[in-house]
This record gives C-alpha cells, structure tokens and sequence, in this order.
C-alpha cells in the first residue's frame, strides 16, 4: 500500500511511502480522501519520510487536501520531507498552506 | 560542442512509464558523477516533461513519446523530450506557474519546476502536431582528493 492511514481522536495521519507521481497520486489520494471523510479530522498531518521521490503531482496532492480540508477548517501538516521534496513544496509555495517539517524533525 | 554520449527511447504515454523514463535517464547521467541533488533535479524535470506528454499532449489517448539524452563535452547533459499529440497553442501562458488546463489535482507548475530545477529549457509546439521540450543541465565537476577528475 502506497499509503498507510493512522488515527489518534481528532488527528489523522497518512503515511506515503514509494514514489509519488501522476501515477501513483490517484492511490494515495483515495487513501487520504476516505480518512478525512470517515474521520473528520481537525488536524490532518501527512508523512512524506518514506517518500522516495516526488514531483509536482505531489503538491497537486497536498493543495487538493488542503482544499478538502479548509471546508471544516481542519490543519494541515507535512513532516518528514527530504531536501528533494521540500525544494518541491517551496517552489510552489505550499509552506503558506501548511506547517512543513524536513525529515529527523 | 562534443557529443561524447547518446541515448534514445521510445516509450507509449502509458503513466506507469514516467517511472521508467526518470529511471533511465537518471541511469544514463551516472557517467557524469552527478551530486544526489544534481540528479533529483534531473529526474524531477524529465518527470513534469513525460507527465505532460500523457497528460496534456494524447490526453485520452496513447500515442509515442521520443526522448534523446545527449551527454556533451562542457559536463553537461541535454534531454529532448518530444511528443506528437495536440501541441500547445500558447506556450508563453503553459509556462505561467499555476496554469493548469487539467482541473484541480494538478498543480499547474510542471515547467516551473523544469525552468528551476535546470539550467536550460526550451519549448517549441505546434498545434495538432506536437511539442518538443529541451532540458540542459551543467553538472559540477567533483575532483578527488588526489587531484584526479
């Protein structure tokens, strides 16, 4: 499974692992997507440390997410980026949308 | 300029092929000794240029994406990426970041990232013939300790 689901109360959090791409974004979308809707979380913090690389899919991902989630105005975090990744989220700005965390943090 | 390597393939716009296709030329790049960030960049560019390709240019449809690899004398790298799907009718407004003409799950900064993860990129497109997009990236020369390249 690209995409590992964990719940603690109100904080749901998804773990990615592998590449993300156009490819695999569907999978991993529909993963987060099914959490948020049953869980309703007010925090939702996903986990990129086992993300081996990532394009601009991934940011399609996370604005996606966030849209989803200024509905309830839930939070959004992104922990356990790699230098690749986090040069990716900063290019298109996505540390205005969400606390971002590099990997070891 | 030297041409001192080349390689080209020729893959259907089937999305499982963008893995292959960063795969391949992160491989054929290896001889240049590349910085494991000089080749996140490289690879990340070819992924926006290929996922393009399949999403963009054949949109529904599967048609071939060419792409040559050409390892230069100056340590560099230039990768062509080429297609012959619907082209771009407004190559100026496809480079705007965050313009997207494919809905809301994607992000619209695939040639944002191409402009700033490489040193050069070059679009040409024709409409209902295709696109062909030029990366170019210098890679570092790294000396070992006894002064050998």
């Amino acid at each position: 499974m690209a995409v590992k689901i964990e719940t603690k109360g109100e904080v749901v959090t998804a773990y990615l692992s592998g590449e993300l791409d156009h490819h695999t974004a569907k999978e991993m979308r529909e993963g987060i997507d099914t959490a948020i809707q049953v869980n309703m979380p007010t925090l939702l913090i996903i986990d990129f440390s086992d993300v081996t690389f990532m394009d601009s899919s991934g940011i399609g991902l996370v604005m996606g997410r966030y849209r989803l989630l200024s509905k309830t105005g839930a939070e959004l975090h992104i922990s356990g980026m790699s230098e690749q990744i986090y040069k990716v989220m900063k290019l298109a700005g996505i540390e205005r949308l969400a606390k971002l965390d590099k990997k070891g943090k | 300029m030297r041409t001192i390597n080349k390689f080209s393939m020729t893959l259907p716009s089937v999305s499982v092929n963008e893995s292959f296709a960063r795969a391949a030329i992160s491989a054929f790049c290896v001889q240049l000794d590349p910085t494991i960030d000089e080749l996140a960049d490289i690879k990340t560019a070819v992924s926006e240029a290929v996922t393009n390709c399949i999403v963009h240019a054949y949109k529904e449809q599967i048609g071939n994406i060419y792409i040559n690899a050409e390892i230069k004398s100056d340590h560099s790298i230039t990768i062509k990426i080429r297609d012959k799907g619907c082209g771009i009718e407004n190559i100026e407004q496809a480079m705007e970041p965050l313009y997207t003409t494919a809905g809301g799950e994607r992000a619209g900064l695939g040639f944002a990232v191409m402009q700033s993860f490489m040193d050069g990129i070059k679009v040409r497109s024709s409409v209902s013939k295709g696109t062909t997009v030029i990366l170019k990236k210098r890679i570092s020369i790294r000396y070992s300790a006894n002064g050998n390249q």
